[in-house]
């Protein structure tokens, strides 16, 4: 089952533009700019929007359109495997390995932190991993609150701070925590910032640095980034990446009409790997990236479900 | 990326700045660029398709008028649409006659609806009225939870029950009027999808609370599916403005732009901080210069604009030239010269020029300024355009009508003479050739103000004199040494 197929979503001008792109008979120019288009709307941005299609390009000019199929529709494959390729070939598993491993989850505001780790805690435990979840969004109100229901839910324990609390030491709780209960992992929440804001980015620093200060390794940083994002998502990884050693993306609210396609660049760019997708609300809605996957999800034309 | 498009528009001014007219070619190089730089700022693609259309229709031939050359006005042109687009005027809130005033919020999830929820209501009630929160949001867990800690801090009521939404909505509105609230601000449930559930919940929301005001919220940092959103909210709600949020990072807002042009609501609000304080009305040409990155490129054309028309500084270069430049020419050039700032700030943008001003007294400078307007403005029309023609007679009278001495005339009518003729054996000495050629490539005019390189006279016959950094005016004028100085 797609990505896609699980939820219904809206006709949108992506699709329609798609639709246009699949119904060519010939490649011409104007078929190169549909393309184009296409990729743009689904947030990949300029420059790999012209780099991808200028591979296709390539691509179609050396080998011709794969037989048997329409003109746009062969474009459209070439255009897939384009992007398979580029997005395939990194590891993504989630890194352990630590006494406790930590994972640290980073992002801006709103962009589904909390719930995600809601969701991976839940999956670890089944996964028959004892845990520890960590609380450190001090700043928003009621983060924590939110989190104590996903760890309720995920029956797993959760060490909190006050609200206000400094987040490294709310984390450092958690690792110690974690330690003397002989658990494997910690799951730690931050605040969501800004990511122009330094003096919030070196605070983020600061709670990867005290994590390790006790028993804890942080295997992984996790940066979590909205589907819905724009070109800024590029931005913010770049930032991020900077200040946290970030170490996979989480896409998450994907089920939307929003594409995602911003990851395709900030790999492309920065090297960093899409590890896990969010597809909907349910606590099983996390799921492992797949490259095909998803860009089946990006070309999935049309009203599903 | 991001680096804005300041630094491109350098480029093309740099490429029209000698043209007298943009041609079709220069205008498509620049919609290419303006295209790259709307769509990484997240303006959704049809926008930007029908934005370049209008600025191409405007831009294609135009000509050198008035103090812009074509690529300024091309900015300008850029500018102007753009804060159109964006809803020209600042919305304003209207209050119900008969209280409570009802506002709903609406957009996805992460967008940012519980905390816009408690900053309106924060700046509501800074303007004197009573707001009432109430939490719709029953759907994340904890969202009331973070209403009631946020409207704590604010010290607003917070209205919620674990009923369902609407009988939420129905309630609050009921204790509102029981509390005498004169405004209900109403958060709701996001969800991750725009489907019909949600929708639907929404949609009851508002039909129970009949809002005076419904405003869509939306997350700055949203790429090109913003659009999709507004569209599919507006459909079921009729919203009246967007509240922009997250306004505080690099994003540039693009989405905003393109809610506004397609579904056709103003941008209310926006908020462009974590603390509760930092959200305030939003002003449309703000975020205009912002998407294109380009508070350099606004400054440069007001500078311009603020500037002496340059046109009428030509022609009185070009007479200067012939050597029938007047005293009434030069006294309009030292007005223009007058009101770029202090004469000294002046002098210290002129390469060289800065170091030996710190040398002068810059003050008597100004003085003797003001003396010499004094002198010329005592003149009869026939003296100033003939300085020949004043005599003892003359002069005693321009020195009382100016409260001068005789010999200051008899020294400004030597210099002004000397001046004359040196301009003249200028505009067809050996000179000029280099000159012009270095006024044609290098003639930092376009940059307005902010000239720094260059050598001390451009000539150009047609462009007539200009000293970098001073506009247009005679070389008398120069500073120490020239016609000016204090000694």
């Amino acid at each position: 089952m797609g990505l896609r197929s699980r939820l219904g979503r809206a006709r949108d001008a992506w699709a329609d533009r798609m639709a246009v792109v699949r119904a060519a008979e010939v490649v011409d120019d104007a078929s190169w700019e549909d393309l184009s288009d296409a990729l743009l709307l689904a947030d990949v941005g300029v420059a790999t929007a012209d780099e991808l299609v200028a591979e296709v390009r390539r691509r179609v000019g050396r080998d011709g359109l794969p037989d048997g199929e329409r003109a746009g529709d062969g474009v459209l494959e070439v255009l897939k495997e384009v992007l398979v390729e580029r997005l395939g070939g990194v590891d993504r598993s989630l890194a352990l390995g630590g006494s406790p491993s930590v994972w640290l989850f980073v992002g801006v505001n709103g962009v589904g932190k909390t719930t995600t780790i809601g969701k991976l805690a839940r999956r670890e435990a089944d996964a028959g991993r004892s845990l520890v979840l960590g609380a450190g969004d001090t700043f928003r109100a009621a983060a924590a609150d939110q989190l104590a229901m996903w760890a309720d839910r995920a029956d797993v324990p959760i060490v909190r701070g006050a609200e206000g609390a400094d987040p490294s030491s709310v984390v450092f709780d958690a690792v110690e925590h974690a330690a003397a209960r002989g658990a494997d992992l910690v799951l730690a929440d931050t605040a969501g910032r800004v990511h122009t804001r330094s003096n919030l980015m070196d605070e983020l620093a600061k709670v990867r640095r005290v994590a390790e200060k006790g028993a804890g390794t942080v295997t992984e940083t996790l940066l979590v980034v909205d589907a819905t994002t724009g070109q800024n998502g590029l931005v913010q990884a770049r930032q991020f990446a900077e200040a946290a050693e970030v170490t996979g993306i989480v896409l998450t609210k994907l089920d939307g009409s929003a594409r995602g396609g911003i990851v395709v660049a900030v790999q492309d760019d920065l090297g960093i790997p899409v590890k896990l997708v969010g597809v909907g609300e349910g606590v099983d809605d996390l799921v492992e990236f797949d490259p095909a996957d998803f860009v089946d999800a990006l070309f999935a034309a049309d009203v599903a479900a | 990326m991001f680096e804005g498009l300041s630094s491109r528009f350098e480029g093309i001014l740099k490429r029209v700045r000698g043209k007298g007219r943009l041609s079709e070619q220069d205008v498509e190089e620049f919609l290419a660029e303006l295209r790259v730089a709307l769509l990484e700022a997240d303006v959704h693609l049809s926008v930007v398709r029908s934005f370049r259309d209008r600025v191409r229709e405007r831009a294609v031939g135009v000509e050198v008028s008035g103090a812009l050359n074509p690529g300024q006005q091309v900015v300008k042109i850029v500018l102007d649409e753009l804060t159109g687009v964006l809803g020209g005027e600042t919305h304003r809130l209207t209050f119900a006659a008969r209280p409570p005033t009802v506002i709903l919020l609406a957009g996805l999830q992460g967008s940012g609806k519980t905390t816009t929820a408690a900053k309106l209501a924060r700046l509501l009630k800074a303007q004197g009225r009573n707001p009432l929160l109430v939490g719709a949001d029953l759907q994340r867990p904890a969202a009331v939870e973070q209403l009631r800690t946020l409207g704590g801090r604010i010290d607003v009521p917070v209205f919620s029950e674990a009923t369902d939404p609407v009988e939420v909505a129905r309630a609050g509105l009921a204790e509102a009027r029981r509390l005498g609230r004169d405004v209900v601000v109403c958060d709701t449930a996001g969800r991750l999808a725009i489907d019909d559930d949600l929708m639907a919940e929404v949609a009851e929301v508002s039909a129970v609370l009949e809002p005076d005001h419904t405003f869509l919220v939306v997350d700055a940092m949203t790429g090109q599916d913003a659009v999709n959103v507004a569209e599919a909210f507006h459909a079921r709600l009729e919203l009246d403005a967007v509240v922009l949020t997250k306004l505080d990072g690099d994003a540039r807002g693009g989405a905003a732009l393109s809610v506004r042009e397609v579904v056709g609501r103003p941008i209310a609000y926006a908020s462009t901080g974590e603390g509760l304080e930092d959200f305030d009305v939003f002003h449309p040409d703000r975020l205009a210069s912002r998407i294109l990155g380009m508070g350099d490129v606004e400054t440069l054309i007001e500078k311009a604009e603020e500037t002496f028309e340059q046109e009428k500084a030509e022609a009185a270069a070009a007479r200067l030239m012939e050597g029938t430049f007047t005293l009434d020419d030069f006294l309009e050039q030292l007005k223009a010269l007058r009101k770029m700032g202090p004469i000294s700030n002046i002098m210290g943008m002129v390469p060289g020029m800065a170091q030996q001003m710190k040398d002068v007294d810059t003050e008597v400078d100004e003085r003797r300024i003001d003396r010499i307007e004094g002198i010329i403005n005592s003149m009869t029309p026939a003296e100033r355009a003939d300085p020949d023609v004043i005599d003892g007679s003359r002069r005693s009278r321009i020195a009382a009508g100016s409260g001068t001495q005789p010999g200051e005339i008899n020294q400004l009518v030597r210099q002004f003479r000397e001046m004359r003729k040196m301009m003249k054996q200028m505009g067809r000495g050996p000179g000029r050739k280099a000159a012009k050629a270095r006024g044609g490539k290098k003639g930092r005019k376009g940059r307005g103000g902010r000239t720094t390189d260059g050598g001390p006279v451009l000539v150009d016959k047609k462009k007539g004199l200009s000293l970098p950094g001073l506009g247009d005016l005679p070389a008398g004028l120069g500073g120490p040494g020239g016609g000016l100085s204090a000694d």
